[in-house]
């Protein structure tokens, strides 16, 4: 019998054609079952600065599985454009072949079984040995972490970031910036910044908000390669809406295009030759502000934890993306002579964790940090015979899953599940343990709170969140994806303003159309208002999977989307 | 019937977001530049008006205008019940000719900025304001 990973290594073989493009070989060699660590990291080291991105990390320090959306939209003039392609689209935009390591490393389709194949990614200590053999080619590379590192799983939440504080120092880092940092709350931000960073907290764009003054070291300057670097922070620009401004009263963010501008003027000022921006932003808003500030070499993007292949250049600045989970290691190679970048060699390093050896240090590091919650992460709670997923415009089967448990275990109408785009995956037949639930729901404002909404209300904070997502105007968009909803099903219109694009919504229970005046039972969690009452979610999703066993989830037909 | 904390918490969001959708300029808006300008036309450019583009805080969002050589600007905004928001008058020996303050808005709203210049000309920018209830950033 012909199993389907022995089908698709047959189909491997049979096609000859390799891309032109550096990880077209790695396809080949992966379906040969023979890719290495230095076909990974190969590299033809050139120019005299070299850059290591790494972002998102969300606190992942073991290997995970993460699959790539299958709806990741894109609106105005970033329509059809990179990140916003998935799937055939991605693999013929990136000459990627079907089945190949990189197609399971950057597409959505077949992962179940390709991950079977490939094994999974990430791991601080495989990342370690990614970053020791570049600073062994180039000593003096720099490390700039894109933030999101504090937060996400089991261990970080209990430690309040130590974990991960101690990794990234560990790990070298040379600077980094912010976004979920922040909901540790100040007191623990300033701690950490101020005593136990080995490196510089950068954020251009954070002030204080009374009195509108820089609160964060805009930007550090390098010398590197016998050239003056300088690395600009931006945190994420919409830190007190999306996240609860109450944990940092004091500090208000923004684009701030224009400081941003006189930022890099003051740095050219001081003698910068090359200007990189450590971006939160989100791909698009870096798009945007690429386009409308001069004088940035590279962006180095986050947030919104898009990879790609390939550095996409505006203008004459190099926007990066490096993914998330700890599932990718950004290179780039600059040549800075004369005053000016001249050239730029990049190289996205998908971390396979079966196939770059852990690098023993820190492998040694990351299970101290764990100890002490070792028997806690490891208790299985219930098995899976779905594929668990999150990231996606609409839905992932984690809040499916997440979903049911609000309106089972909280017995709600409708549930409501925020769109973040940070947990790792599970595929079919995994044991679910409690590090995985907390993979998925980690965080400082768990409490799963249990009210009621008119259908009015309920449809304004669809509109709402919808237009945090689908604004044309990326410098209006917040860089979730959309809010989940258990319960109720509705038609999403994507091209239409705000007030206009969600109808049709449905209480799926009945099938009964959801009346404006009407009051429902809404479940949900990771409210941002201060004083939220309820069970942390991870707790309803504990007892929930705990009761069903094994969890199965039907295909989500409950959201219909047009104007894509 | 009691109120719970939560239910208050819950009212108050409610409260809030009930004006959450764009509004619209008013016949108000109109008028009061009307008012200013004494009818004149008005052109663009040589005014900076600098706002977020998303309010952290709807109730105290900080705005800044700018206008070399005005010598006054008067600010709008544009969807409040009354948009009169203020004028500033800039003096011959005014070293500068901006203004900062902080502005409460009703919801997602363009907010207007008209500066007469010394030639007794017009120029009007504006920027749209955003107004969330937010919650779900990634």
């Amino acid at each position: 019998m012909i199993s389907r990973r022995d089908f698709l290594q047959v189909g491997m073989a049979a096609s000859a054609l390799v891309g032109a493009s550096g990880f077209g070989n790695w396809a080949r060699l992966a379906a040969q079952q023979s890719l290495t660590q230095d076909d990974l990291l190969g590299f033809d080291t050139s120019g005299n600065v070299t850059l290591i991105h790494i972002t998102d990390i969300h606190a992942q320090l073991k290997p995970v599985w993460f699959r790539e959306p299958q709806f990741n939209i894109g609106v105005g003039n970033a329509a059809g454009k990179p990140p916003h392609l998935t799937g055939a689209d991605f693999r013929k935009l990136y000459n990627i072949e079907s089945g190949s390591a990189m197609d399971y490393a950057l597409t959505y389709d077949d992962f179940s079984a390709l991950a079977q194949t490939y094994g999974r990614v990430g791991g601080a200590d495989r990342i370690a040995t990614v970053v020791k053999a570049i600073r062994a080619d180039r000593p003096d590379a720099l490390l700039l972490d894109g933030g999101d590192t504090w937060q996400g799983s089991l261990t970080a939440l209990r430690s309040n970031g130590q974990d991960m504080v101690n990794v990234m120092n560990a790990l070298g880092v040379d600077a980094m910036t912010s976004h979920w940092e922040f909901t540790l709350g100040i007191d623990r931000v300033t701690e950490i910044v101020e005593n136990e960073l080995n490196f510089p907290f950068l954020g251009a764009n954070i002030f204080d908000a009374e009195w509108d003054e820089p609160a964060y070291e805009p930007y550090q300057m390098f010398e590197r390669g016998g050239v003056q670097v300088a690395v600009i922070g931006q945190a994420f620009p919409y830190m007190p809406i999306a996240n609860p401004g109450w944990m940092f009263p004091d500090l208000s963010f923004g684009v701030r295009q224009e400081r941003m501008a006189e930022v890099v003027q003051e740095v050219r000022d001081a003698g910068a030759e090359a200007v990189v921006l450590l971006s939160h932003n989100g791909f698009d808003v870096d798009r945007k502000l690429a386009a409308n500030v001069p004088g940035i070499d590279v962006i180095l993007t986050g947030h919104t934890h898009d990879a790609l292949p390939e550095p996409l250049l505006v203008g004459k600045t190099h926007l990066i993306a490096s993914g998330s989970h700890g599932k990718f290691v950004s290179r780039l190679d600059l040549d800075v002579r004369d005053g000016e970048v001249k050239g730029v060699n990049h190289k996205l390093i998908p971390i396979f964790s079966d196939v770059i050896a852990p690098d023993a240090e820190m492998a040694a590091l990351v299970d101290a940090e764990r100890a002490p919650y070792k028997a806690e992460l490891e208790e299985v709670i219930g098995q899976t015979n779905s594929l668990l997923f999150r990231r996606g415009n609409f839905n992932g089967t984690w809040d499916d899953l997440i979903c049911d448990a609000l309106l089972e275990e909280r017995e709600a109408d409708i549930a409501l599940s925020p769109g973040f785009r940070w947990g790792a995956s599970l595929i079919p037949g995994s044991d679910i343990t409690r590090e995985d639930i907390f993979n998925a729901t980690a965080m400082s404002y768990p409490n799963a709170y249990r009210t009621e909404m008119t259908g009015e209300f309920l449809h304004i904070v669809l509109e709402d969140v919808a237009d945090n997502l689908f604004n044309p105007d990326p410098y209006y968009q917040q860089g979730g994806d959309m809010v989940r909803v258990g319960g109720m099903g509705y038609r999403i219109d994507i091209s239409k303003p705000q007030g206009e694009r969600i109808t049709e919504m449905t209480l799926l229970k009945t099938g009964e159309r959801i009346d404006p005046s009407k009051t429902y039972v809404v479940a949900g969690w990771a409210s941002v208002n201060e004083g939220t009452e309820g069970p942390p979610i991870w707790d309803v999703v504990e007892s929930h999977v705990r009761r069903i066993g094994t969890v199965e989830i039907e295909p989500n037909t409950s959201v219909k989307v047009v104007g894509a | 019937m009691t109120f719970t904390r939560r239910d208050t918490l819950v009212m108050g969001l409610g409260a809030t977001v009930a004006a959450m959708l764009p509004l619209r300029a008013t016949a108000s808006t109109e008028d009061a530049i009307a008012a200013f300008t004494g009818g004149a036309s008005v052109g663009t450019g040589g005014i900076t008006l600098t706002a977020p583009e998303i309010a952290e805080n709807g109730n105290t969002v900080p705005i800044s205008v700018s206008a070399p050589g005005a010598t006054a600007i008067m600010v709008l905004a544009a969807g409040n019940p009354n948009p009169d928001v203020g004028t500033f008058n800039f003096g011959p020996l005014a070293g500068s000719h901006e203004a900062s303050t902080r502005i409460r808005l009703a919801g997602t709203q363009d907010v207007i900025a008209v500066a007469k210049l010394a030639d007794g000309s017009f120029v009007q920018t504006s920027a749209e304001i955003k107004v969330t209830i937010g919650g779900c950033g990634g």
